[in-house]
């Protein structure tokens, strides 16, 4: 790398102060190093802000306008999944922060416990994820071809939610915006699983460094910027859950 | 280890394990209230004719607020934050509402017709 | 022109080139492809972006050569479409948008507020590629076919009625946006954080706040083009019709979402241009920049506001008449910080000593051309007339004089200004004064007759037109090919100059900021010490103590 090379040119200058092996070289301090980059994690959050805004802006519209379809169309999740999943992934940020605190106060085996926790948390988060798209694939609630307005044109066809909901049946343009609420459903929360499944990979990364030392040597850096992503996929889920599954179960 | 890494702990404030565990609670605490909330009809507030403000989904973003709160001042540790870091959550936040709200200004005034 | 000059150079029988510099330093491909020196990535995106800036302009040639006769005589329609459509977006995504940014901004801002890197050099290196993986995709887009939807992809047209690959041509715009991001974090990042002892914010070269402004809206608007385009493919692969009235979308839902981004990238292309004005108008009138806390703050107050007036791209869409009120009220108030700029720069000037090196003079052009094509943004900014004079021949004249006339001028005036910090070597000073000169002059033949031909009421986009506005047309592309000429002319100066210009020295413009108190080309580490900043910005008698300890210590 031309950065060590030219500290080693550069090596009378330099020689005055002694630095962590982590630090890198265009940093003067540890400090500095580790404000950078944990500043640099925030502003990369505030582009993932942005980017999800832009589906809840459309949903925002369209569950506006098409309200007896979302009510409708919600009733098709069943809250017991949803409910389950955030409160794994609420489990899953305190695990996460107690990582950050085992990398802070230096404790590995501590550390590798919370990112496994983390890990398992996650990959139920995304089990149940599938079991709730698969069902949907059952009903034809995937938008598309096979898409069907059946269950709400004629809910009693749709025992499971008819016993709990009693809906009424839809016009059939009404019951055909349904097909928008999944899609903007699946749109959301498949970008939120995308995001997930990248979490969960970068964790398995971090498994195998925590368990070679890496985090618990003071850097804890890319623990606490990981920590600041994986709290922001939850907060998103936490968004998620309240707009897509609690419309109006009365 | 050495002066710098100590001085460098001092610097960032580590928040207790007791910490997040009450925030934990607190967070499921809000789950369960959120879900039962979506169970009742909390009615609505006709603040003008045509202009009709529903209580359920404010309820539901009120507390979905609340915990994205706590999560990002106790497990993010915004509340230990520098100031800028404070700054950047806050510019976010606001960008994302300019992004909904001065959209949604065009949809909710369409229906108001030509002056 | 007055034969003054400012322009000292070292003497050429005895200098040399420093060994030692950030070129020299390691050979080899891998030693470039893999560096993450800031210097190296930024020649890098020179190399890249004037690549695609040929490409961009050989296709306004071919737009120009098609408008010469009212028929469609060169090519079919439906290609017409292509042409401008591909011409768009080459120039905004992958030239105007990475051009000062990724060049000068990523070459200079380390420099400029004594730091050996930007924070984040990996990223840096990864927002290169990005852009090249993005224009490969452009590129092949190209070869296959094009596009044809406008570089607005407005819905419904690209996502129900084109069968033109507009997936792709989403997806390199994707790609390249992320490019966008990662440099405007880094920059943001670096600035806060990486500033050397004493360089306070009110310290800064007006380049570096200007870049600052600029990241703030990379980072918040760019991904909002993220998701809408990733909506795009949705709906043109699955049907998901968010888009689609049929389905019970709404197709200004797109707009919305696209201008969201698409506005604030017009600061994102122009914030930096004014960056390098402060710097040459400074330089060259030898003062410090009038109003240094306005230009600063209205460089950050451009950036706020420029988030909140999208949709007065919209106007004769469908939103309603009240939002068209507020964002036409909201776009008034973004022009003020712009305009006093210019006033600034005018009292910068006023009773400077006004020297007319190439930047000087394309930065004259810049503010020449910059006004009048912001003006014309305040007659489009107001509902009524923007009626009228919207998705006519008018649009297409403001956003070139500000985009071409301002931001391409800047760009040159910026290059132009730190070749001799980049390279160690001085180009020809007649022959770019004579190219500046012939921009200018070519430039305003190109687009001044087309504000007229706007409020004739030509449309834009049409590859045929009534016959009664050919006159206007011919002399539109007589100015484009005297346009050409203008820019050709630097890229063979400028390489010559690699290999015989005569050596730059340090300073050759007398000029504050850090950049120039180190060796050209600098070093690697950019400087041996992190130095220690105890002035303010421009201050010209700072220099000249400097230049007398100088001849103190070596006499």
């Amino acid at each position: 790398m031309s950065d060590s090379t030219a500290i080693a040119n550069g090596a009378a200058a330099e020689a005055h102060h002694e630095h962590p092996p982590y630090q890198r070289h265009h940093f003067e301090t540890v400090d500095q190093q580790f404000d950078a980059t944990n500043f640099a994690m925030w502003l990369f959050l505030l582009t993932e802000i942005m980017f999800f805004g832009g589906l809840f802006t459309a949903y925002l519209i369209m569950r506006n306008w098409y309200y007896p379809a979302f009510v409708a169309a919600s009733h098709q999740l069943q809250i017991k999944w949803g409910t389950a999943n955030t409160a794994v992934l609420i489990a899953s940020s305190f695990t996460m922060a107690m990582g950050v605190w085992s990398a802070e106060v230096r404790r590995r085996k501590s550390l590798l416990i919370y990112l496994g926790l983390t890990l398992l948390f996650g990959l139920t988060f995304l089990g149940i994820k599938y079991i709730e798209w698969h069902e949907k694939w059952e009903k034809h609630h995937i938008p598309g071809i096979h898409y069907s307005v059946q269950s709400f044109v004629n809910p009693q066809s749709d025992p499971e939610v008819w016993n709990e909901y009693h809906d009424k049946p839809l016009q059939a343009d009404m019951a055909q915006k349904t097909e928008e609420y999944f899609f903007l459903y699946f749109a959301m929360t498949g970008m939120h699983a995308l995001h997930m499944v990248i979490g969960v990979g970068i964790l398995v990364f971090m498994i195998f460094r925590a368990k070679a030392g890496a985090y618990t040597t003071g850097h804890v850096t890319f623990v606490e910027n990981f920590g600041l992503y994986w709290h922001f996929v939850d907060i998103i889920w936490i968004y998620l859950f309240a707009l897509l599954y609690l419309i109006s179960r009365h | 280890m050495s002066e710098q890494d100590i001085q460098h702990e001092q610097e960032h404030h580590i928040v207790s394990p007791t910490t997040y565990a009450i925030i934990l609670l607190a967070l499921l605490v809000g789950t369960a209230l959120t879900v039962l909330a979506s169970y009742f009809d909390l009615g609505e507030w006709h603040i003008a004719p045509g202009l009709t403000l529903f209580w359920n989904p404010v309820v539901a973003l009120a507390i979905a607020t609340t915990k994205m709160t706590l999560v990002v001042l106790f497990f993010m540790h915004v509340k230990y934050s520098p100031k800028l870091t404070k700054l950047t959550v806050a510019s976010g936040f606001f960008m994302f509402l300019v992004l909904i709200g001065m959209t949604l200004a065009d949809y909710f005034t369409r229906a108001w017709g030509r002056w | 022109m007055s034969a003054a000059t400012i322009v000292s150079l070292p003497d050429q029988s005895t200098a040399r080139i420093p060994r030692m510099n950030f070129l020299t330093k390691e050979n080899g491909l891998l030693s470039w492809l893999l560096t993450g020196d800031h210097k190296r990535i930024a020649t890098l995106y020179l190399i890249s972006i004037t690549f695609f800036f040929f490409i961009g302009g050989a296709l306004a040639g071919l737009i120009r050569l098609e408008l010469l006769t009212p028929q469609t005589s060169l090519m079919a329609a439906d290609t017409y479409n292509k042409v401008f459509t591909m011409h768009g977006i080459i120039m905004i995504f992958f030239f105007l948008v990475p051009s000062v940014p990724a060049t000068l901004g990523n070459f200079l801002i380390p420099m400029m507020i004594g730091a050996k890197d930007l924070a984040l050099p990996k990223v840096n290196l990864l927002s290169w590629y990005l852009y090249i993986i993005g224009g490969a995709m452009g590129v092949y887009v190209m070869a296959s076919g094009g596009v044809d939807t406008g570089w607005t992809f407005t819905t419904p047209l690209s996502t129900h009625y084109v069968n033109t690959h507009v997936i792709s041509t989403a997806m390199a715009a994707f790609v390249a946006g992320f490019s966008s991001v990662f440099t405007g974090l880094n920059f943001i990042v670096t600035i806060h954080k990486m500033r050397a002892p004493g360089m306070t914010w009110f310290r800064l070269p007006l380049f570096v706040w200007s870049n600052y402004a600029a990241s703030i809206l990379m980072v918040l608007g760019t991904p909002v083009l993220a998701i809408t385009l990733v909506l795009i493919m949705l709906e043109r692969t699955v049907g998901i019709g968010v888009f689609d009235p049929a389905k019970g979308g709404d197709p200004l839902l797109f707009q919305h979402l696209f201008w969201f981004y698409s506005h604030p990238a017009v600061y994102i292309m122009i914030l930096p241009g004014m960056g390098v004005i402060s710097e040459v108008v400074s330089t060259f009138s030898r003062k410090r920049v009038f109003g240094y806390t306005a230009v600063a703050f209205s460089s950050v107050a451009i950036a706020v506001f420029g988030f909140f007036v999208w949709a007065h791209h919209m106007f004769i869409m469908g939103i309603s008449n009240y939002a068209a009120l507020i964002f036409s009220l909201l776009t008034m108030l973004v022009a003020v910080p712009s305009a006093i700029k210019i006033f600034n720069w005018a009292f910068t000037l006023y009773k400077g000593s006004i020297t007319f090196e190439t930047p000087m003079l394309y930065a004259f052009g810049f503010m020449g051309l910059f006004t009048i094509g912001g003006l014309t943004g305040v007659f489009l900014g107001t509902t009524g007339t923007d009626i009228h004079l919207t998705e006519t021949y008018f649009i297409v004249a403001h956003f070139h004089f500000v985009m071409v006339g301002g931001m391409l001028m800047a760009f040159l005036a910026g290059i132009h200004f730190w070749w001799p910090k980049w390279t160690g070597r001085m180009y020809p000073e007649k022959i770019s004064q004579f190219a500046a000169v012939v921009t200018f002059i070519g430039f305003n033949f190109t687009f001044f007759p087309q504000f007229i031909l706007g409020m004739l009421g030509m449309p834009r986009r049409y590859a045929a037109y009534p016959p009664e506005f050919q006159a206007l047309n011919v002399f539109s592309t007589a100015g484009a090919s005297i346009l050409g000429v203008g820019y050709l002319l630097p890229i063979l100066y400028l390489t010559w100059s690699l290999k015989y210009g005569e050596i730059a020295g340090n300073n050759p413009w007398q000029a504050t900021g850090l950049e120039w108190q180190t060796q050209s080309p600098p070093l690697t580490e950019n400087f041996p010490e992190i130095p220690i900043m105890d002035h303010e910005a421009y201050d010209y008698e700072w220099l000249e103590r400097q230049q007398q300890e100088e001849v103190a210590s070596v006499g």
